[in-house]
């Protein structure tokens, strides 16, 4: 039996950026916040502490900071007719744990996503025609502009410090940033980082082909910087450390780098760790929620009454939320009825590595963030008449690092050990670089989020279960544009060249992209999305269900950019409307 | 009730003022929480206004002690010692697998919180899946290193007239080692590839890793592939395109130069 506590006007469950982002803005307004986290406290000196942050054994391979699957995991199946099973230990994909979530571990990459990828099923039709998309395919317009999220993705950026170069300033484009993205009101907070060697030759080659290279924005800081909060942020070393990794330089954005310095000094905020929230309690009617309920690592129960309930934990984490709860309808993924874990997506990638005999490139000196990318096939930034595909991919180069145990290809025909191996390894290590395209994922009625009937997690609730596969559409999408990459690794004239590209059957077992997204998604009809354009539940008006989960499908861009625009327009909504009128913030 | 009111029932606006005296308002129910957490609630609590850095609260790594195995009988190491040595065999560029300290690195690996499996997902069922659904083996890595070791031994007695495979040579070690990876050797516990695939991936984590694990003994991994280490400051050296980094490798503990001599 859970003991009640005193009650608050916000619970949020999870303090990651947006749990984060959102108790800063609602302590401001005076209201009484508590956040409920599952795993355990975590901040720079302590727990990035530079005396030994650089383990990679311990964080990128051992992966210290991260969801233990022991915690919690998913059940994973390609499509129904299999049987799931438990993904005993995590590799597409790794999601994050304690303070900070994902924002620890995270590269740092911010992208705003284009206009049209708010509104893409109406852009499509009325650029192609309704029959263009695909059948297999649920793709949705997110019920929010592009214009109305602009003032919210700046504000993000200047809390992050992103560095980068602005394309399209007020409608008019500028030489040197991204010509195909919308237009921002002002620059970036921070010029772009320094280049490395290879990003710098990827540039040259894809200019000479007539594209369009452009310094990736990053939040791995190009300069010191004091954010709007006045949290004090320092100068990136190109370390290598980021993803998978805590900065313990204080320039990579995290929760811990630009917004508890300052939350944690509100006396109205509290944050309490190692307590892992098993529901969102619900009145008679089902029509509002009560608070939670959650357990502490002792294994005691305690409910937490609230007024408003903040989801905030990661995207497949506030689905199994929504489900464990009985909020919203699931989605029947025979019938097409029902909202969540509807239009679960995630990102389409494939690379090529380059061997050079006669450039060094010191791939440890990098940064999660730092490159040059292509947009010149992303979104619908290019003409698909004719392509038999929709969606797209950037086209990168971002050295993020030459940590050995997990990097150092070499070339192929290469045995995996011995004599020929060693000598293979010690040539090529400093000389090779890849090129990386990140492709959107597109949603299908098949792919979707929910409930497993056989697996439990270790309060005997059950592991949310994923099945995906990769659309033809999107391998279709991809091939195209991993063509388009291998001209320009032609370009570049290496020695030789490896393609990976993207098959069928999506695997869990190599990394490929922590960008896992919908299962709640935004949109303006309650029967098709779970959450409307507040990300305010169509269901139960006092939840608000925040993060990536609120895709209605992926675009060809890191999410988090989108992620914290999204909070502070959530934010927004809350103190602009819902405070002063409780209730549906759109009817339904 | 309606929550935004205060409790005089002021409208709360979101006016700061009034937030100012909300918050005041606030704080004596956090007092009152924090009484009730304190005295029985486990997990822990971070009061705003209460800054929660204290200094020198870290989690530094537990530096690998030289000295006897740790999970490994004698004959197991020397097995590992060999296997390591001709994944990584000792050339003109560097020590190989085992003066590189690949099989320490292994024992300690296997004797801690790698070897059990006790951060992975273990709850049965455990049924056999798609090559998509990753590992779904309930048999945990110190079990698989001890089951294989012992039937790798078997095999190489009964093939190669009685020899351990430590006891054979260089290119009967290969070739035993090459039949595992491509599957052609099946071991008694039908391990022969998964054991194989285990042992590289370790034998390589022990030779790159930093050395305070056990492995990478005189950073031979790093110095092989001239990776400068747990360095964390390249600022100086980013747009010097085309140039060797010139500073050699260092461990989280340092490197041998920086200690006083004598």
């Amino acid at each position: 039996m859970a003991t009640k506590l005193p009650p608050k006007d916000v619970v949020i469950i999870g303090l990651g950026w947006t749990g984060a982002i959102l108790a800063h803005e609602l302590t401001d307004q005076g209201l009484d916040v508590v956040a409920i986290e599952r795993g355990p406290w975590r901040d720079t000196a302590t727990a990035f502490n530079i005396g030994y942050a650089p383990d990679e054994l311990r964080y990128a391979v051992r992966l210290d900071l991260f969801q233990r699957p022991a915690q919690n995991t998913l059940t994973f199946r390609n499509n129904d007719s299999q049987t799931a099973l438990p993904m005993r230990q995590f590799g597409s994909f790794i999601p994050g744990n304690g303070v900070g979530g994902a924002g620890v571990h995270w590269n740092g990459v911010v992208w705003r996503y284009n206009p049209t990828d708010f509104r893409l099923l109406s852009h499509l039709s009325e650029r192609y025609g309704a029959s263009f998309v695909p059948d297999e395919l649920s793709i949705q317009d997110w019920g929010v502009t592009y214009e109305e999220l602009e003032p919210f993705y700046d504000q993000f950026e200047f809390l992050a410090g992103v560095s980068g170069k602005a394309g399209n300033l007020n409608g008019v484009i500028h030489e040197g940033g991204n010509p195909f993205e919308g237009p921002r009101k002002r620059e970036y907070p921070l010029p772009p980082m320094k280049m490395t060697y290879g990003p710098t030759l990827f540039a040259e080659a894809a200019r000479s082909l007539g594209y369009h290279p452009f310094p990736q924005p990053s939040a791995n800081l190009s300069a010191a910087y004091t954010n709007p909060l006045g949290v004090k942020m320092g100068q990136c070393t190109y370390c290598g450390f980021c993803e998978r990794f805590g900065c313990a330089n204080y320039s990579k954005a995290s929760v811990q780098t630009s917004v508890l310095p300052v939350l944690m000094r509100k006396s109205n905020f509290e944050a309490r760790t190692e307590c892992e929230v098993l529901k969102i309690n619900l009145d008679a009617s089902g029509k509002r929620a009560t608070g939670v309920t959650y357990v502490d690592s002792s294994g005691v129960q305690w409910e937490q009454p609230a007024e408003i309930v903040l989801v905030c934990a990661f995207a497949f984490h506030n689905v199994r939320m929504l489900l464990l709860s009985g909020i919203g309808r699931p989605y029947d993924s025979s019938t097409h009825q029902g909202t969540i874990g509807r239009n679960y997506a995630y990102q389409t990638t494939s690379g090529i590595e380059l061997f050079f005999d006669d450039k060094i490139f010191n791939p440890f000196i990098s940064s999660g963030a730092l490159g040059q990318v292509v947009d010149d096939f992303n979104g619908d930034g290019f003409d698909h008449g004719g392509l038999g595909f929709v969606g797209g991919a950037g086209i990168n180069t971002g050295p993020t690092n030459g940590r050995p145990i997990q990097t150092r290809p070499t070339p192929p025909g290469t045995p995996r050990w011995g004599a020929q191996w060693k000598q293979a390894t010690k040539k090529s290590y400093l000389r090779f670089f890849t090129l990386g395209s990140q492709g959107s994922s597109y949603a299908t009625y098949t792919n979707h989020l929910d409930l497993d009937p056989t697996y439990k997690d270790r309060f005997g609730q059950p592991l949310l279960r994923m099945t995906f596969d990769f659309p033809d559409n999107d391998i279709r999408m991809s091939n195209y544009v991993t063509d388009k990459m291998e001209e320009i690794a032609k370009a570049l004239k290496p020695r030789e060249y490896v393609v990976s590209r993207r098959v069928k059957p999506y695997s869990t077992v190599p990394y490929q992209s922590t960008h896992n997204t919908g299962g709640a998604i935004m949109g303006a009809d309650p029967k098709t999305s779970a959450i409307n354009k507040y990300l305010q539940s169509w269901d139960v008006p006092n939840v608000f269900v925040v993060g990536a989960s609120a895709f209605p499908q992926n675009a060809g861009y890191n999410p988090t950019g989108t992620v914290g625009a999204l909070a502070f327009w959530t934010a927004d909504a809350i103190i602009t409307k819902y405070l002063k009128s409780p209730g549906p913030l759109v009817p339904s | 009730m309606v929550f935004w009111r205060s409790r005089d029932g002021r409208q709360m606006t979101g006016s700061p003022k009034q937030g100012m005296s909300r918050r005041r308002l606030l704080a004596s129910t956090a007092l009152l929480l924090v009484t009730v957490l304190g005295s029985r609630a486990f997990g822990r609590t971070y009061s705003g206004g209460v800054l929660p850095w204290e200094p020198n609260e870290t989690q530094p790594p537990i530096p690998v002690r030289p000295g006897p195995w740790l999970y490994f009988t004698a004959d197991e190491a020397a097995a590992v010692e060999a296997i390591v040595d001709r994944l990584i065999p000792p050339d003109d560029s560097g020590p190989g697998g085992k003066d590189g300290g690949c099989a320490v690195f292994i024992d300690r690996q296997i004797a801690g919180s790698f070897g059990d499996s006790r951060r992975l997902y273990m709850r049965p069922p455990f049924l056999n899946g798609t090559p998509s659904q990753g590992l779904q083996s309930p048999i945990v890595p110190k079990e698989r290193y001890r089951a294989s070791l012992a039937a790798l031994n078997d095999y190489c007695k009964a093939t190669f007239e009685g020899k351990s495979f430590a006891a054979l040579g260089a290119a009967q070690q290969d070739q035993v080692l090459s039949g595992l990876e491509k599957d052609k050797i099946k071991l008694s516990d039908s391990s022969g590839k998964e054991f194989f695939e285990n042992i590289l991936q370790n034998a390589m984590e022990g030779f790159f890793a930093d050395p305070i694990y056990g492995g990478n003994r005189g950073m031979a991994g790093w110095k092989l592939v001239g990776f400068p280490g747990a360095r964390y400051d390249y600022r100086d050296h980013v747009d010097k395109y085309n140039q060797p980094y010139p500073l050699p490798p260092v461990s989280i503990l340092g490197r041998s130069g920086w200690s006083v001599p004598g």
